[in-house]
């Protein structure tokens, strides 16, 4: 036994000596430290060990990747239309793309965040913003799927969202753009004093994670850049980063940088909703639409609501304060304890951090220094917990590893850098490639961090792929943050502009990822949910067929006697109850998608022929050794034809 | 030239509208390597049993059944139950008498144990792969492999149930 213990110490010895060889390029302290290709190696059909939601930015949908190896699992639609899946395609999803301005087919998805309890991750739900026609959209980790989309009134640029409260009792979505509230016919040039910035906080149901607007505090025509929650000691507070305090209405990048500070607004919610509770606020006519898609009916419905509630800040003494903070702050962060709160000033040479207590204290204390607009700002100098002096340039994000250090990322130096809280010393700092914004540390924005990694989610990538004409690819970098310095490990190409991302370990969501919908549940109003349900119906020239599929077969698969001019509905019911087991259809000439339909799911793409002929659809996912048998045919008539409807599913030779 | 362009139009337009809106004439087919039919190659060779016709009452296939016990006499509440189980979950590829895109249950006890019943239902990936009368039945009905529609032991205990009261 002894020997054996030697030879293996032997062995040992001589793998660390080649170890050594092989990491006398990296800077590592440790000895034993693998390769980073070693650190982001999952093997073949080993699990990743953290989910990242990575927002696909201008691409309107948020992606989902394995961590540490960056690899893409999913690409879930939520803001844009998207083909492969039918979203807003077929006509169970068309009302979630609904708006007061009509149906729109893209936008731009900013800021995922998980859903918390108790300020942690608990992987309930994904939240995130749509920039540009103002939305929330509540993804469901248990499919995977957008649930929800909600439109915000009296916003514009719906940047500073959709972060949740501790508990989700609140997502916030807050405006970048200043606008006339409510919207009217007015002159630009009267922008100052007159427009105003809305905050919108959105009530959450505990039970199933939906969303209703409780109220919109109406603030200075300022623009509100990001934002985040207190936590801990300040839960109940929400912090909003802003800039253009100017309220300059042209050429910002001159005009919105002439205040020597902008202003962190501190709002405490709870005043606020205990004011609203009893009775507070003034409802003010307005349009909005709340879609929202069911897992029962497999179907979305979009309610138009005509009213909001609306709070004027002055109305609630005590609820609002402006925090003083240099050179248009953009991130706005808060540490895992909720006694930090990180301004990104992203003109300024050093970070400025404010201190919860003092901010309490001041606000005690009554150290004004003046007001905007009746809002009183503190004193700089008596809210300020430190500065990290001259960590870089450009800041824009901050987040935690729970082990009392701070991440910034730089945009202009193009680095990210590690600092301590509370001495505000930095301690590392390791380039990317190149000019990063956001970062993402699993839970790095929650009371409990997972400190393991880093990623930076990078706005250039100029060199770092092959090309690929004058569009590159988007693209991140995985980073080690569990030793004392950081290590680059990976880089990876993401979808769209991977503008924020939200993580968390695998464990919190794997479990509860459903693998099938049950056919006794569905209750679509034309699933046909067995072949004795299968018809084909005509109401006019409204054609409603109930289709089933199964591994390989349509039913019916021949239909006669659709006509030219007919509006044909192809209701089809997956029968499969079996995982992974999706199938897809297609029509010739069908100007709409393909559908892609899970076991137990029923969804409906519309046909409108335009000639007559005999003309076949198809399943499109390959789902088994017949797959290429999985056809049918559609007879389709002239228009005064009086061949009458039929169907089949043809006896076996 | 052009002429004779017209002229050919309005042929081919005659020939098309001649087609119209009637139902055309059915075409013979034809037949290339056809699979015989079971009784024309009877009396030829030795008989060839198909394995959805052969008889195994040992085989209790590959699965969580290994051993059920099966009352003489049938119970209809059981088998009620069973058959809209069947409706629902498996008319899709299963006709209760007779061929269809699987074979037809009819009778089945008299061919299979019922444990390999519940196995096939319960558990087909592995006895599509293991089992070599699965993987015959396989083979024979083209290649379209028996769906799991993740039914629970007492439904295809039902199901079964059901199979004992077709006629």
């Amino acid at each position: 036994m002894k020997q054996i213990l030697k030879i293996s110490t032997g062995f040992l010895m001589i793998a660390l000596a080649f170890t050594s060889c092989n990491n006398g390029e990296s800077k590592s302290n440790s000895a034993l430290s693998s390769s980073a290709a070693e650190k982001v190696y999952v093997a073949p059909g080993e699990h990743d060990e953290f989910y990242a939601f990575i927002s696909g930015g201008f691409s309107g949908q948020l992606s989902v990747y394995g961590l540490p190896s960056g690899r893409l699992f999913k690409v879930i639609p939520v803001f844009s239309q998207d083909a492969e899946k039918a979203w807003g395609y077929n006509e169970e999803t068309k009302p979630m793309l609904n708006t007061s301005h009509g149906f729109i087919p893209w936008d731009d998805a900013h800021h995922p965040d998980i859903s918390q309890t108790a300020g942690e991750i608990d992987g309930r739900y994904v939240y995130i913003n749509a920039n540009n026609t103002p939305r929330i959209a509540k993804i469901d980790l248990t499919t995977f799927e957008t649930t929800e989309i909600i439109e915000i009134p009296n916003s514009a640029g719906n940047h500073s969202s959709s972060f949740v409260t501790e508990n989700t009792e609140y997502v916030v979505a807050g405006t970048r753009f200043s606008v006339p509230i409510p919207q009217r016919d007015m002159s630009i040039k009267d922008y100052k004093g007159n427009f105003k910035g809305s905050l919108s906080f959105l009530k959450v149901n505990p039970d199933n994670g939906e969303m209703t607007i409780k109220f919109q505090l109406l603030m200075p025509g300022f623009n509100y850049d990001l934002s985040h929650p207190g936590r801990g000691k300040s839960h109940g507070w929400f912090f909003f980063t802003t800039y253009n305090t100017e309220e300059a209405n042209s050429l910002l990048e001159v005009n919105a940088s002439q205040n020597d500070k902008d202003f962190i607004a501190a709002i405490n919610w709870k005043k606020i909703e205990e004011y609203v509770n009893n009775g507070g606020g003034t409802k003010m006519p307005t349009k909005y639409a709340h879609n929202i898609y069911s897992d029962e009916t497999h179907t979305a419905t979009s309610t138009m609501i005509n009213e909001v509630l609306t709070v004027n800040p002055l109305e609630v003494p005590g609820a609002v304060y402006l925090l003083p903070t240099p050179k248009s702050p953009h991130g706005c962060d808060v540490d895992p304890s909720g006694e930090y709160i990180v301004g990104n000033g992203k003109l300024s040479a050093n970070l400025t951090v404010h201190s919860f207590t003092k901010m309490v204290d001041a606000i005690e204390n009554k150290k004004f220094d003046g007001e905007a607009y009746g809002i009183p700002i503190l004193k700089f100098e008596d809210v300020l917990a430190g500065s990290v002096e001259q960590p870089g340039l450009g800041p824009l994000h901050t987040e935690f590893d729970g082990k009392g250090n701070a991440y910034t990322t730089f945009f202009i130096s193009s680095e990210v850098v590690k600092w301590k809280l509370g001495t505000w010393e930095v301690l590392d700092r390791k380039p990317t490639y190149y000019s990063v914004g956001h970062l993402m540390i699993p839970g790095g924005n929650s009371a409990k961090p997972f400190g393991k990694y880093v990623v930076a989610m990078n706005k250039i990538t100029k060199d770092r792929y092959l090309p690929t004409g004058p569009e590159v690819t988007q693209s991140a970098q995985l980073y080690d943050i569990s030793g004392d310095k950081m290590e680059l490990l990976l880089d990876f190409p993401t979808i769209g502009e991977p503008h924020y991302a939200a993580g968390c370990p695998a464990s919190l969501i794997e479990a509860n990822s459903k693998k099938l919908y049950k056919l006794e549940d569905n209750k679509h109003p034309y699933a046909a949910k067995s072949d004795a349900d299968t018809k084909v119906v005509r109401k006019g020239n409204e054609v409603h067929v109930q289709m089933t599929m199964i591994r390989s077969h349509f039913s019916p698969d021949n239909i006669e006697g659709i006509k030219v001019g007919d509006k044909v509905y192809f209701h089809i019911t997956n029968l499969e109850q079996d995982y992974d087991v999706p199938h897809g259809v297609a029509m010739i000439g069908a100007n709409t998608s393909e559908l892609l339909i899970m076991p137990g799911q029923t969804e409906t793409f519309v046909w409108e022929p335009k000639q007559v002929g005999v003309w076949p659809f198809y399943c499109t996912d390959f789902c088994s050794a017949l797959h290429q048998e999985m056809q049918g045919y559609v007879r389709v008539s002239p228009s005064a034809s009086n061949i009458e409807l039929s169907w089949s599913l043809g006896e076996v030779f | 030239m052009k002429s004779i362009v017209i002229i050919l139009s309005v042929l081919l337009s005659i020939s098309l509208m001649s087609c119209g809106s009637k139902e055309e004439k059915k075409k013979e087919g034809f037949s290339y390597e056809q699979k015989s039919k079971p009784e024309s190659t009877a009396p030829a060779k030795l008989k060839t049993v198909l394995p959805s016709e052969r008889v195994d009452l040992t085989n209790k296939g590959i699965g969580p059944i290994t051993s059920i016990e099966i009352n003489t006499e049938v119970s209809q509440e059981m088998a009620l139950k069973g058959e809209d189980i069947y409706k629902k979950m498996c008319t899709a590829c299963h006709r209760p008498t007779k061929k269809f895109i699987g074979p037809a249950p009819l009778n089945i006890l008299e061919r299979r144990t019922p444990e390999w019943v519940m196995n096939m239902i319960l558990n087909p990936e592995e006895m599509l792969q293991k089992d070599p009368l699965a993987k015959d039945l396989l083979a024979e009905f083209n290649g379209a492999p028996m769906a799991n529609q993740n039914l629970t032991q007492e439904e295809a205990r039902a199901v079964l149930e059901y199979f004992r009261t077709l006629k």
